[in-house]
């Protein structure tokens, strides 16, 4: 099977919980635990390959001109890790149908379960960095929903929180680092990564990507001293804190180390820091386990400890010492989840985690108490048990490296110290829960669990004696193989063997348990000096600075948020300006070597029209109709500019769009106030004044800055074929029916949604009439007059007349569908201004939207058709024919086209004046203008 | 001629600019067409000023405009209608449904309306 569907059908998993969960909770797990089942069989059959050394791929192409790609690799690592995701994950999907209340929602847990379990398959499984990164993200994300599980208590709510913001933080960082990764490799293949090992350290960016990438991993496998939050996320259901924190999730940070150690390690930067950070996580976490009354929580601090020391022997300066890391990875894996699965045994039958509580329940539950032993004995590193081998080989690495140069003793030193804590801790779980007199105020009375919530606890505990007593037979392949995986290379020398003889690390094991003994005996003594210190609460600090932050956000964003249109503009603007002055200033000379045209009197005189224009429609903006009639002299000069400057179809295009614009204005200024009251401060006049003139001037320089420049145009292709290819010889109108025929399509389509969207305003909206102008004078009587009603409708045929003329010659001279729909409108709407609504909706009957809709139609319909002739979407054709009388004529699919441009211009231009018009005659309420 | 066409297309934009900024919504409404204008000015010059040059191909080689920035203003003009009469609409329509014409949908406060309402 093919290796793309191990992280996907655990994705499929994830609804599985939501489809069976009416069923009975025992049906529910099992289906749950279907597709996971079937993935860690695909993964087991792949074992023996990758066993024997080789890296499986798979990806599913998605854009290959990107690169991007669905991949995923199978080395050892990636399969030590999904066996662990994926066997762990099996047993916590049983374990929790038991540990479970049926008042907690199943389906919801096991589909945040299954989620999580896809998410960090993604993460071991993932051959490209950005897609890992992903992966790692949708952790964060899931491991938050898990947390939360239990959302009605706060504690879940803001352990989850801080989970997040830590974890998601330190994923920014990560992706950060993925990205410099892939800036000096060029390229975001693992493979790529890891075989340019020389290319990242001796770059310049090592320092940053090392740093943030550790970040990310160090946040997310709760390393000093961003240890705090797993703590909190004890809040979450003891199965998630089973598989989360101590199999899976604190582990991706280390898999990330592990994944990169043949590109990352090797420096002092990289030893100096992963070695004393993990050796000061190893006894923070040690020290701290002791004083926790809470049973998960001593848990929690031991896993942060045993994280430290994971990360302490990956920060090593020797490759056995990357053997001994992947080799406690495994053995803490086992361990520690059936620790918490014994933690949370004990919590659902006994009804506390209270360690002040729990005594003597060895009597009461004997069988989970010998199990829980055994693992606790495993985590103290007791011999005949798995902790013990990688303790041994964690001890012995300490005694042969020189990270710290002369000062290297210090590290078997506190290697011990931590080892002294963690026999005690150990002692303490065993101790205090199961012996050490009677249970003092238990809720319940603690019994033995159901039958199968003991058998994940067992299976697991069963690992551990077996990788403790027959190392070398159980998991050397895998152990060979995964650390291959981390090498990239040669595997040192090691031996699995259980006995070793008398030698330093065995000593310091004797020691540490000696140690270890001494402090849990005088525990007393330790415990009333520890009450000294005053207790730093994480969440306490946490919160405050959550606060904070959010009070911050508050205030930036009700300043830049407050609800202003004008002021948004006014930012924008101002932030638009910032954005051009800069790369104009580096435009080192404003004209070109383009020759300049000399000015004619024509030019300066439409120019001077132009800007009396603009400015007195800027002057006189507060009386409206005025800067109505300056805007239209802009308008007509601009048209005039247009013909001046060689581009008729501009020019008649823009002087029907003004005539059109300047009635619709005039018909919405009937309904609007006819002044602007005057509102700006003097202050804000300048303002808006000096923005306006900054943008105007860079809008001006660039412009100028352009026409100076010489023109290197694609157009020379237009220009070559618009005869040939496209049968017109008006090379603008054959660009927009034929060239760029999609864009045209697309641009009337817009247009026919704007006007739809008009419609649907003008609908149902209440106006008031106004009675009269704004002096109070009523409106003329007589509306139509009768010169413009005779004079209009003679010119009717004519102005139609000229409309198909320009449309049928559109192809070869300037014209064409757009200009002469606009045309169209304009007839017509003239005589609606001149008759009156009334007048034309009884002898004109046209119903605009199908206008739009069969001019869309027939447009697309044309860029179909040349389907039928097997050739791709708008491709025209054209044919010169010879009728007699009429003589040569040509006939091309492009004004069929363009046929669909002019009904949906004409459609659209009279649905919005025609109705907007229809206003001024239905019944309304009059409203009399304030003076 | 190049000047006076940068400095015609500046002044534009300018006035254009300082009318959107208005706080009603009709000289908002006058600005965006004056920017458009300005806009399409803009987009055309960038086929560079030609003056009597043909427009349609001829026989012999003659010089010719642009046509490419043509075409793509010609349907920007016919775009900017459909947004300017969209814009007028809705100012229609927001005065209709909330009684006044401002662009933030409410009237700005009287300055000392405004310092009693900081004041607690």
């Amino acid at each position: 099977m093919n290796l793309l569907w191990v992280p996907l059908l655990p994705l499929l998993g994830t609804l599985v919980p939501l489809l069976t969960g009416r069923h009975n909770r025992t049906v529910c797990a099992w289906m749950t635990a279907l597709l996971p089942a079937a993935a860690l069989f695909i993964v087991l059959s792949h074992a023996p390959a990758v066993l024997s050394g080789e890296t499986l791929k798979a990806s599913l192409p998605w854009i290959p001109a990107l690169k991007l790609e669905l991949a995923f690799r199978l080395d050892g690592l990636g399969l030590l890790f999904s066996l662990l995701i994926l066997g762990i994950g099996l047993l916590v999907i049983l374990y929790a149908r038991y540990y479970l209340s049926p008042k907690d929602s199943m389906n919801r847990f096991y589909s945040f379960l299954i989620l999580f379990m896809t998410a960090m398959l993604g993460i071991v499984l993932s051959d490209n960095l950005i897609q890992l990164w992903v992966f790692w993200e949708l952790t964060s994300i899931s491991s938050f929903l898990l947390i939360s599980f239990w959302n009605h208590k706060q504690e879940a709510r803001r352990g989850a929180r801080m989970a997040l913001t830590v974890t998601g933080a330190g994923g920014m960082a990560l992706l950060a680092g993925f990205l410099l990764i892939g800036q000096v490799v060029g390229s975001y293949q693992i493979d790529d990564v890891l075989s340019h090992v020389i290319q990242i350290r001796e770059s310049g960016y090592y320092p940053a990507i090392l740093i943030l990438v550790l970040l990310g991993a160090f946040t997310k496998s709760a390393q000093f001293p961003f240890h705090f939050w797993l703590p909190h996320a004890m809040a979450a259901p003891t199965p998630v804190s089973a598989y989360l924190h101590s199999a899976t999730m604190v582990k991706a940070g280390i898999f990330l180390m592990a994944r990169f150690y043949p590109v990352l390690s090797g420096t002092d930067m990289w030893f100096l820091i992963v070695s004393l950070t993990g050796l000061s996580t190893l006894l923070l976490g040690a020290y701290f386990a002791l004083f926790k009354h809470d049973l998960k929580g001593l848990l929690a601090y031991s896993t942060i400890s045993h994280l430290g020391l994971i990360t302490l022997l990956l920060g090593m300066d020797t490759k056995l010492a990357a053997v001994a890391a992947v080799f406690h990875i495994i053995n803490h894996a086992t361990f520690k989840a059936s620790l918490f699965m014994a933690a949370g045994i004990i919590d659902h039958e006994s009804g506390s985690r209270d360690m002040r509580q729990l005594n003597g329940l060895w009597k009461y539950m004997p069988y989970t108490a010998t199990l829980a032993m055994v693992a606790a004995s495993s985590m103290a590193g007791v011999p005949l048990l798995n902790g013990f081998l990688s303790k041994e080989m964690f001890f012995s690495e300490t005694l042969h490296q020189s990270t710290l140069g002369s000062l290297s003793w210090i590290v078997p030193v506190l290697a011990t110290c931590g080892g002294v804590f963690s026999v005690a801790y150990s002692l303490r779980f065993i101790h205090d829960v199961f012996f050490n007199g009677e249970p003092i105020d238990l809720p319940k009375t603690p019994h033995e669990p159901p039958r199968y919530m003991k058998l994940p606890v067992e299976i697991l505990v069963a690992l551990c004696l077996l990788v403790g007593i027959l190392p070398g037979y159980v998991i050397g392949d895998l152990l060979h193989s995964a650390s291959a995986a981390v090498l990239q290379g040669v595997v040192p020398e090691y031996s699995l063997a259980v006995w070793h003889g008398f030698n330093l690390p065995l000593a310091m094991s004797i020691l540490a348990f000696l140690g270890g003994l001494a402090i849990y005996y005088n525990r007393k003594v330790l415990f009333q000096f520890q009450a000294q210190f005053p207790e730093a609460d994480a969440k306490e600090v946490f919160e405050r600075g959550m606060k904070r932050t959010m009070a911050i956000c508050r205030q930036v964003h009700g300043w830049l948020e407050n609800g202003s249109l004008q002021r948004y503009l006014l930012l924008m603007l101002t932030f638009s300006i910032a954005l051009t002055a800069a790369p104009m200033m580096s435009l080192s000379q404003t004209s070109g070597t383009r020759a300049h045209l000399p000015a004619d009197g024509v030019v300066i005189t439409g120019a001077v029209l132009l800007v009396l224009g603009a400015l007195a429609t800027v002057i006189w903006h507060r009386k409206r109709m005025i800067a109505l009639l300056t805007l239209s002299i802009v308008g007509l000069i601009v048209s005039v500019a247009f013909a001046r400057f060689s581009a008729p179809d501009l020019a008649l295009t823009q002087l029907s769009v003004e005539v059109v614009t300047i009635i619709l204005l005039m018909l919405a200024l009937f309904f609007l106030p006819q002044r602007t009251p005057k509102e700006s401060s003097p202050h804000q006049v300048m303002r808006d004044l000096g923005i306006s003139a900054m943008i105007g001037g860079i809008v001006g320089t660039l412009c100028y800055a352009l026409m100076t420049r010489p023109l290197e145009s694609i157009s020379d292709y237009f220009l070559a074929n618009s005869k040939t290819g496209g049968g017109g010889t008006n090379v603008v109108n054959v660009i927009l029916v034929d060239f760029r025929g999609f864009d045209t399509l697309g641009e009337i389509t817009v247009l026919g949604i704007a006007a739809l969207g008009i419609f649907k305003l003008i609908n149902r909206m209440r106006l008031f009439m106004p009675s009269g102008d704004e002096r109070g004078r009523p409106w003329a009587s007589d509306r139509y007059p009768v010169i413009l009603a005779v004079v209009s409708q003679l010119l009717l045929p004519l102005a139609l007349l000229v409309s198909v003329y320009i449309f049928l010659r559109g192809h070869n001279m300037p014209g064409g569908g757009f200009i002469a729909g606009l045309i169209t409108s304009v007839a017509i709407i003239q005589q609606y201004v001149a008759h009156g609504v009334e007048f034309i909706k009884n002898r004109l009957h046209l119903n605009y939207q199908w206008l739009i809709g069969s001019g869309l139609l027939i447009a697309t319909a044309t860029g179909i058709g040349s389907w039928f002739f097997g050739k791709p979407f708008l491709t025209s054709w054209f044919d010169h024919f010879h009728l007699p009388l009429v003589g040569e004529f040509e006939l091309a699919s492009a004004m069929l086209f363009d046929l669909g441009v002019y009904l949906t211009v004409v459609g659209a231009t009279l649905l919005i004046l025609a109705n907007l018009g229809k206003l001024t005659t239905a019944e309304r309420p009059v409203h009399v203008e304030e003076p | 001629m190049e000047m006076i066409y940068a400095l015609c297309v500046g002044i534009l934009t300018t006035c254009g600019i300082f009318l959107t900024l208005r706080g009603r919504t009709f000289p908002v409404v006058v600005g965006l067409t004056m920017l458009s204008y300005a806009v399409n000015l803009f987009l055309f010059a960038s086929g560079r000023l030609n003056v009597e040059a043909a427009a349609v191909l001829q026989k012999e080689g003659a010089a010719y405009t642009d046509p490419l920035p043509q075409a793509l203003v010609l349907t920007a003009i016919v775009i900017g209608f459909a947004m300017t009469a969209f814009c007028v609409i809705l100012a229609m329509r927001a005065r209709a449904d909330l009684g006044n014409d401002h662009v933030d949908g409410r009237l700005p406060l009287a300055d000392d309306d405004q310092a009693q309402k900081e004041k607690p």
